[in-house]
């Protein structure tokens, strides 16, 4: 085999987080009760167009979480039956897909679609005198010879491949998918497309293709440019902007999603135990929260990254690489951003607790000598699940928007990682340059921003979709 | 009343106890003194010698709880437990890892933190309920619903870019205030005035789609109802009726946060160049100084409890319906 996998201690949690969604989704498939607020929520237009997006950002972070490592190429002189030899350093498959954009590094900052450097350079001419001059790039815009007059050609003739690409490509998943649409209904292709174009089917499907067209056009495009163009510019090392960016959404998504993930069995246990059993054990956990609450977040965090900081100084040799340490470390600050955001959760929980704990189905169950075991897993269990989703749902813009203002203080993720917050950190300061190096910002910021926009959206349809109590107030 | 203050002003105790336990693990335990100095020195390979001077300088060469070389009480108060924990309840903060005394440190720095702070609170409270409340007036019309939109939109973009933004556009590009720092007195004006602005535009996202909630809850109520039905105008209804009961709500999430306006912000403090308490916070992280955090962690929670007594206390004076016991 040309490589082996490797999975880092976040990859297994994304995987685990997989595996739960899918065993969701199945078992809320075969659940009227479960389906109908789903199903709410892809009614409504702007929920389709958000999952749409949110998964388009899914789609690259999952891409980025299947870690590998590469067989090194076999010199002639080692024996034809020498174990294989692994290269070091950890890959995604994000990476192998991006690979001419991960290895094509300028010298320093160019322009977004730049063919020369942003800063003058001191050039040897033949004549052994030195010259101070844009010079070219290595890789923007390589292909061609005379850059100032076929650029703005090349990159209309690129924008038009990528658009037609994208547009052919649209049209096949289009009609796959009406097929699909006929076939389940037993309608002919005709009508099925009909119907969709003049938005008069039961789940807004129009406006998913349109978004879905949208999303391909956006993608191809910026594929086709970005073979020869650093379509982002280059940050301060060379390094391609676009590349950085795209290998953010993962730590983006993981902040996002993990915290509320490793922090959910210490939250559903004391959230609804306290409520539950009242007495002691409620005292007991409420004090607990309170405490942790009292601690503002900033600090805690801040306080537990040095500590960790100061641990692996210390044990610097139980890391045997770069990437694994860093992975780490966006681990524990996913269980640290749980340990100060999991006690809103559990007082929702404790909350509902107490609620169903006097509700007719628990007192009667109670009263026939149920187990406590069997009445908590059984009946307020099941009823508190919307509580959890919704959180994980609600919380995740929040943190996304937190990892780039922790890494902007130091106590994010690794400054090895590629965060949004590490771009925005890195590239604050090149505001005060003259001219203004701003697209590693604009970047970092724009991408972020349809991110949280969208998980704000979805959000509130989601909200909408199953608190029973907000859809009588509108 | 007098009986109420004293339990919760009790009740507080414990909490702070588990705060000041929990830091002590935290940055006593989890890691030794001995990790910690060599952390600060920086070699590699450190001398025994060395580390023991770092210790014996910054007083972490004390046994952690238990002090088998003394006497009587000395046992117990001659530890790093006592010295540095539990005299965190006298406010004894003492010095920070590069000499400072602490205390003095905050009592200067928890002014300029207010100054912005405090500000950004009222200039941000008085915009967003006024906007709220015109919404809700608006409300189910297209006006409203694009506002909501737009809102969302505000609430979705960073902290970091309405400052780095703010920053760029207003003194970089138009000039129209210093890029940074301070000064005492009147001449802080003119300082304030970008941080400020910025810290209410920031905020106005996600606080008026709050407040325009809470009023259209409060809309659906009966009494509303009753107040339409007696022939009141839309607005007299709003303002009189709606914003009035609104208020119990909006008064006691801001009275929570009021203490904790003393520790300033992190973000706009440090981009700003403000002495106050955030950058303080800032400064103290970057340069790993553990003394300051510690502190700081003690003193923000004695904020928070303090904002959480007051809170009960506000609900009792705005709410008739609310006695305390």
């Amino acid at each position: 085999m040309p490589l082996i996998p490797v999975i880092l201690w976040t990859d297994a949690l994304v995987f685990v987080l997989i595996a739960l969604a899918l065993g969701f989704g199945i078992y809320a498939a075969h659940h009227e009760h479960l389906r109908a607020p789903w199903r709410r929520v892809l009614r409504s237009p702007v929920g389709m167009v958000t999952l749409l997006v949110l998964g388009g950002y899914a789609l690259i972070g999952v891409f980025d979480t299947v870690h590998v490592r590469l067989k090194l190429e076999t010199s002639a002189s080692t024996a034809p039956d020498a174990p294989a030899q692994y290269a070091p350093d950890v890959m995604s498959l994000l990476d192998l897909a991006l690979n001419d954009l991960r290895t094509q590094q300028e010298k320093t900052y160019s322009a977004p679609f730049a063919t020369h450097l942003f800063v003058k350079e001191a050039i040897e001419q033949p004549d052994g005198s030195l010259n101070r001059a844009y010079s070219r790039l290595q890789f923007g815009g390589r292909n061609l010879h005379d850059a100032d007059a076929e650029r703005a050609a090349d990159i209309a003739t690129r924008t038009l491949i990528g658009a037609l690409k994208g547009l052919i490509a649209w049209a096949f998943v289009s009609a796959g998918w009406l097929w699909w649409l006929a076939r389940r209904r037993g309608e002919s292709l005709t009508r099925v497309a009909a119907e969709v174009r003049a938005g008069q089917t039961a789940l807004p499907w129009r406006t998913a293709l349109i978004t879905l067209g949208v999303l391909f056009l956006l993608g191809f495009i910026a594929a086709e440019l970005a073979a020869s163009y650093h379509i982002f510019g280059t940050d301060k090392v060379g390094e391609d902007v676009f590349y950085q960016t795209l290998k953010s959404v993962r730590t983006g998504l993981l902040i996002g999603t993990l915290t509320t993930l490793v922090m959910l069995p210490a939250a559903l246990l004391l959230g609804i135990a306290a409520g539950y059993f009242r007495g002691w054990v409620d005292d007991l956990i409420q004090y607990l929260y309170t405490t942790l609450n009292a601690i503002p977040g900033v600090l805690l965090i801040a306080a537990a990254i040095l500590m960790l900081q100061v641990y692996m100084t210390n044990h610097a040799d139980e890391f045997t690489s770069v990437v694994e340490r860093a992975d780490l470390r966006l681990l524990f600050l996913c269980l640290i951003l749980g340990v100060t955001s999991w006690t809103g959760l559990c007082r929702l929980l404790r909350g509902e607790a107490l609620k169903l704990r006097e509700v007719e189905y628990v007192q009667a169950a109670l009263a026939l000598g149920v187990g406590h075991f069997t009445i908590l897993t059984r009946h307020i269990l099941p009823n508190v699940m919307h509580i959890v989703l919704m959180t994980l749902v609600l919380d995740f813009s929040g943190l996304v928007l937190a990892e780039a203002v922790l890494s902007y203080v130091n106590i994010g993720v690794d400054p090895t990682m590629n965060s949004w917050g590490n771009m925005i950190n890195s590239a604050r300061l090149e505001l005060a340059r003259e001219p203004v190096v701003w697209w590693s910002l604009a970047a970092a910021f724009s991408f972020m921003f349809i991110l949280v926009l969208a998980a704000n959206l979805f959000a509130d349809v989601v909200r909408d979709a199953f608190d029973p109590r907000l859809r009588t107030v509108h | 009343m007098g009986v109420y203050v004293l339990r919760r002003l009790l009740y507080a105790v414990p909490i702070l106890i588990g705060v000041n336990l929990l830091t002590f693990v935290l940055f006593f335990v989890v890691n030794a003194p001995d990790d910690m100095a060599r952390m600060q020195l920086g070699e590699k390979r450190v001398t025994p010698e060395a580390v023991q001077l770092w210790k014996q300088a910054h007083g972490y060469d004390k046994p952690l709880l238990f002090n088998a070389t003394t006497t009587g009480i000395a046992q117990f108060t001659d530890t790093i437990f006592f010295d540095k924990s539990v005299r965190l309840f006298a406010f004894q903060f003492g010095a920070s890892d590069d000499g400072r005394n602490i205390g003095a440190d905050i009592a200067q720095r928890m002014w300029p933190s207010l100054a912005i702070a405090l500000p950004v609170l009222i200039v941000g409270l008085a915009v967003n309920i006024s906007v709220a409340l015109g919404l809700a007036l608006l409300r189910a019309t297209y006006v409203d619903i694009g506002s909501v939109v737009v809102l969302v939109a505000l609430l979705s973009i960073s902290g970091l870019f309405y400052i780095i933004g703010g920053q760029f556009v207003l003194s970089k590009l138009l000039h129209l205030a210093p890029i940074s720092g301070y000064d005492t007195g009147l001449n802080a004006l003119k300082f304030l005035v970008l941080p400020v602005l910025i810290g209410v535009i920031s905020g106005i996202g996600a606080g008026t789609r709050w407040y325009r909630t809470l009023f259209l809850e409060e809309i659906s109520k009966d009494y509303v109802r009753t107040a339409r039905a007696k022939g009141l105008s839309e607005t007299r209804v709003l303002v009189r009726h709606v914003l009035g009961n609104a208020l119990i709500p909006i008064l006691t999430g801001v009275v929570v946060v009021l203490p904790l306006l003393f520790m300033g912000s992190l973000l706009t403090e440090s981009f700003f160049g403000i002495p106050g308490l955030g950058s303080y916070t800032i400064d103290a992280i970057s340069n790993q100084d553990f003394a300051i955090v510690r502190s700081m962690v003690f003193l923000g929670a004695v904020l928070y409890i303090l904002g959480l007594i007051l809170t009960d206390f506000s609900y009792a004076l705005v709410d008739p319906r609310i006695r305390l016991q």
